[in-house]
């Protein structure tokens, strides 16, 4: 994730000679300082390990068809077997055998995960470089509606937008993606206030550059790194909010399997006191996956404070 | 200061405005007419009409928002789609449980955290530190209705300390202690999240403060340590907790849904999903209106406070 960071992709490929220069003097200073940012995440060991975690249910959920043990919609015999050789974690009430759809469950919570926060990180860095860069009403105009976006309790706008255009995997990343993005606009929009007045900005402006490209490839590669940040633990989030959903039954719903709906049956008293094989399994499944990536937030967090702070 | 507060609620008026056109917009474009969901599926089309104009339903969305906003100054909230009550009486009968709990909630985290916070400041890098870290990240990370159905598994279902869930035994005398009794679970999930996240800005804030200069010379003095720590360092560790506070405060409202969803706590959160279920629109939007005013309100507290807690934060 840290790759994102690379400023390469900024390169612009036809420049005149005076700039190319000024652009390869940054690109050694970027990556001296990206080298720095991952050093000092890899000393942190939580870190480390979180990104460890995350990476395995990444490929839990690529290699789901692959070692699922079996169909994780098909129906057997038994309903609410204990767990046993052929079924490793038993079968829910429908007869469904819990450990595929464990395995499948990975699928939901990274897409929504990535995919919400990929919609709202778009979002707000458009509209936070907007408003910071063109200033005057334009700011205003963002940073009051941010302020209207931000006064509604965020999970509750979310159960109700979702129960409204209907309980989905493809609506609830939407919802999340469409809702998520005043933090990020606020955070791009500060660092543009403190970039715009640098000498390589105004540069740009003197050389007479477009406006979207100074934003883009001038100002925006300088305020990735708090948006990082930001970004991690918000894929932190929106799998806890996912999984709320579903088990509210606004999200993911059955027959597709997701960590928050297999625990809705827990609701039930008796599966709850004497079924615990199907709803300890996804529980521990959302806490580690979240747990993992909050450490890796913090790692993050951490090798770019320090480094600031030189 | 005075100015700055009349400043700031004078910003507050547009974005309240917002609010409410976006609440409104959002539920009423929805598809599904509360009125189909209402009437007995044998009514004739000519029924239905009936009771959409009744509703005034027929009406353009912008003048039903008009008409919405208008009641809503002469403090209607208009009436329950599925009950007829009205909305102001259903709200005012769930508030109670949703305060009561998320008050107790935030009290509890924050006594714990505060504490553990400056203990892990004072004791950097001890076993202390990292078992409480440990704490605060399974507290910001563990989905509340997972630790809601855990603490029941344990203490309800094979302790049998507790009860399962809602505020007051069915049937008893609805006591006090059956309320505490009732309390302790929902809390302890609550409290740990509240707790988990405000500890981590407790530890930070105090390690910031505990290396300054005048810390190091108030020890020279002489003073002794509690001093120091408790009234020197904590004080101006105090901004970043109001702003946490800030943020917490909200949740007074719309904070505890799953949690009640969970305990079957009757309060808001418990009535949002009902609301959801029956497309009660006009409670839904009171809902949304009551926690959007309650996010500004907090939010110029958080700045008033800023300036009691810290002198030199001044605003002309």
């Amino acid at each position: 994730m840290a790759m994102n960071l690379n400023p390469n992709k900024n390169v612009p490929e036809t420049e005149g000679l005076k700039s190319s220069e000024q652009i390869l003097l940054q690109l050694g200073e970027e990556e001296s300082y990206l080298h720095m940012v991952m050093r000092r995440f890899l000393k942190h060991k939580l870190a480390v390990a979180g990104l460890i975690v995350f990476g395995l249910i990444i490929l839990i959920a690529a290699l789901a068809p692959v070692i699922s043990p079996h169909d994780p919609n098909k129906i057997f015999g038994e309903f609410e077997a204990a767990p046993s050789a052929t079924h490793i974690l038993g079968t829910d009430p429908v007869g469904r055998d819990v450990m595929s759809r464990l395995i499948y469950g990975a699928q939901v919570s990274i897409a929504v995960g990535i995919g919400a926060v990929a919609i709202y990180v778009a979002l707000g860095i458009v509209l936070g470089l907007v408003a910071g860069y063109f200033g005057k009403w334009v700011d205003m105009l963002i940073m009051r509606l941010t302020d209207i976006f931000m006064s509604f309790p965020y999970f509750m706008v979310i159960l109700v937008l979702v129960s409204i255009i209907g309980p989905s995997l493809f609506n609830i990343t939407f919802v999340i993606g469409l809702l998520g993005w005043p933090a990020i606009a606020r955070l791009v929009r500060g660092s543009v206030l403190s970039i715009k007045e640098m000498d390589y900005v105004k540069a740009g402006v003197a050389l007479g550059y477009s406006t979207p490209k100074i934003l883009f490839q001038h100002i925006l590669p300088n305020a990735l790194a708090p948006i990082l940040v930001n970004a991690t633990f918000g894929v932190a989030s929106a799998i806890i909010m996912e999984a709320s959903l579903s088990f509210l039954g606004m999200g993911v719903r059955p027959p597709a399997a997701s960590w928050g709906n297999m625990l809705t049956q827990a609701e039930s008293i008796t599966v709850l006191s004497s079924q615990p094989w199907l709803w300890i399994p996804p529980g521990l499944m959302i806490l580690l996956a979240v747990l993992s990536i909050n450490f890796i937030g913090d790692g993050l967090r951490d090798a770019i404070e320090s480094q600031n702070a030189k | 200061m005075l100015q700055y507060i009349f400043r700031r609620i004078l910003i507050a008026i547009p974005v309240l405005f917002g609010v409410t056109i976006l609440n409104f917009f959002i539920i009423n474009l929805a598809p599904g007419n509360p009125v189909d969901m209402m009437v007995n599926p044998s009514a004739t089309p000519e029924q239905l009409a009936m009771q959409k104009h009744a509703l005034g339903l027929d009406q353009p969305v912008w003048s039903q928002y008009l008409h919405w906003l208008v009641q809503l100054f002469h403090g209607n909230l208009g009436f329950s789609y599925s009950t007829r009550e009205p909305v102001t009486q259903i709200l005012a009968s769930h508030i109670g449980p949703t305060v009561l709990l998320m008050g107790v909630s935030l009290i509890v985290g924050y006594l714990i955290a505060i504490p553990l916070g400056i203990v892990c400041a004072r004791k950097q890098n001890s076993w202390i530190d990292y078992l409480v870290t440990g704490f605060s990240f399974f507290g910001i990370s563990v989905p509340h209705f997972f630790l809601g159905l855990g603490v029941i598994y344990v203490f309800a279902s094979k302790l049998l300390l507790f009860p399962t869930g809602s505020m007051n035994t069915l049937g008893g005398d609805g006591s006090l202690m059956d309320t505490i009794n009732h309390l302790v679970l929902p809390v302890a999930v609550l409290a740990t999240g509240i707790a988990g996240n405000m500890v981590r800005y407790v530890r930070s804030s105090m390690l910031d403060v505990l290396g300054k200069d005048y810390l190091r010379t108030a020890k020279a003095k002489g003073l002794s340590q509690f001093i120091i720590t408790n009234k020197h360092a904590l004080r101006n560790s105090l901004i970043p907790i109001i702003t946490v506070i800030g943020i917490d405060i909200p949740m007074l409202i719309g904070g505890a849904i799953v949690t009640e969803q969970v305990f079957q706590w009757p309060g808001l959160g418990l009535l949002t999903i009902q609301s959801i279920t029956s497309r009660d629109y006009s409670t839904l939007m009171a809902i949304n209106l009551l926690a959007a005013v309650t996010v500004l309100v907090a939010n110029l507290l958080t700045d008033i406070l800023y300036a009691v807690a810290d002198p030199r934060i001044r605003y002309d």
